[in-house]
């Protein structure tokens, strides 16, 4: 569409895949039991959560601000990459009881 | 409708009473039992929400109801075959049964929104009314710590319910 910007995109974007692989984590949240643990985490754009759902029932963990919406089946691990910098508050829909907080620094 | 106080939110109330009245606390055969059929008829009430709702978020909260309950209910039944006992019939859970199929055969005659709200409405009441039996009557008075744990995990989902409900009722108004 607009064919005289896309050199510099690209260029970011390989730059960001060479600078993401070097730094990106992987961190393990567990839900056991309607918990969330650890209940605080400190991550960063581009670390990976790998989220460990022990119980028996599908929750969720998602951004009050929207940022995320991850569905975890029960017994199941699923893991999404984190975009998006900030402090997040997130809980369970299905369990709203169910409160954590993922800082994530860009 | 919202003066009406629940059926079996009445029986629940009146398990904490009559035990109190006789001195007595139910055995874990008859926790069991109790915790079983509640959980069943929340299911039947979500069976029935799924077919009359019309809202979406009800709709969505009533098959939330039936996949978590009917995962807990496996649960105990799991237990109570492990732990060899067998779930025993009794007056708070025949009552509960009973008074269920009459808020069930009441919500029934409901259609629409008025159906919805007063579907959400019983589910944030009888929630409240499940978590204030398992707090005061179910819990302190299991005796084997098995059945202790998961009613206390019960607890928490069950709080987690009616605040769900709560959320969804907020939102009908």
């Amino acid at each position: 569409m607009m064919p005289g910007r896309c050199p510099p995109l690209v260029v970011a974007l390989l730059l960001g895949a060479m600078a993401v692989p070097a730094q990106a984590a992987t961190i393990q949240i567990t839900i056991d039991n309607l918990v969330f643990a650890p209940a605080e985490v400190a991550a960063k754009v581009g670390d990976t959560i790998e989220w460990i759902n022990k119980d028996v029932l599908v929750h969720t963990a998602t951004a009050r601000n929207g940022d995320f919406d991850v569905i975890t089946p029960p017994k199941k691990t699923v893991t999404s990459v984190l975009t998006k910098a900030g402090a997040i508050e997130y809980y369970c829909r299905y369990h709203p009881n169910m409160k954590a907080v993922l800082t994530i620094a860009p | 409708m919202f003066i009406r106080l629940s059926a079996a939110v009445a029986a629940l109330s009146l398990l904490s009473s009559a035990a109190v009245a006789q001195g007595t606390k139910p055995t874990d055969p008859q926790i069991a039992h109790i915790a079983y059929t509640a959980g069943v008829i929340d299911i039947n009430a979500a069976k029935q929400a799924i077919s009359k709702a019309s809202n979406k978020d009800v709709k969505a909260f009533a098959e939330d109801m039936v996949r978590d309950h009917e995962a807990v209910n496996k649960q105990a039944l799991d237990l109570v075959k492990k732990l060899n006992v067998t779930p025993e019939d009794n007056d708070t859970s025949k009552t509960l049964s009973r008074q269920a199929t009459e808020k069930l055969a009441e919500l029934d005659k409901l259609k629409g929104a008025d159906y919805d709200k007063a579907y959400v409405a019983n589910e944030v009441a009888y929630h409240k009314a499940v978590n204030g039996a398992l707090e005061t009557q179910l819990i302190p008075s299991a005796s084997n710590a098995e059945l202790k744990s998961l009613l206390q995990t019960g607890l928490k989902i069950f709080q987690g319910h009616q605040q769900h409900a709560e959320q969804v009722a907020a939102k009908l108004k």
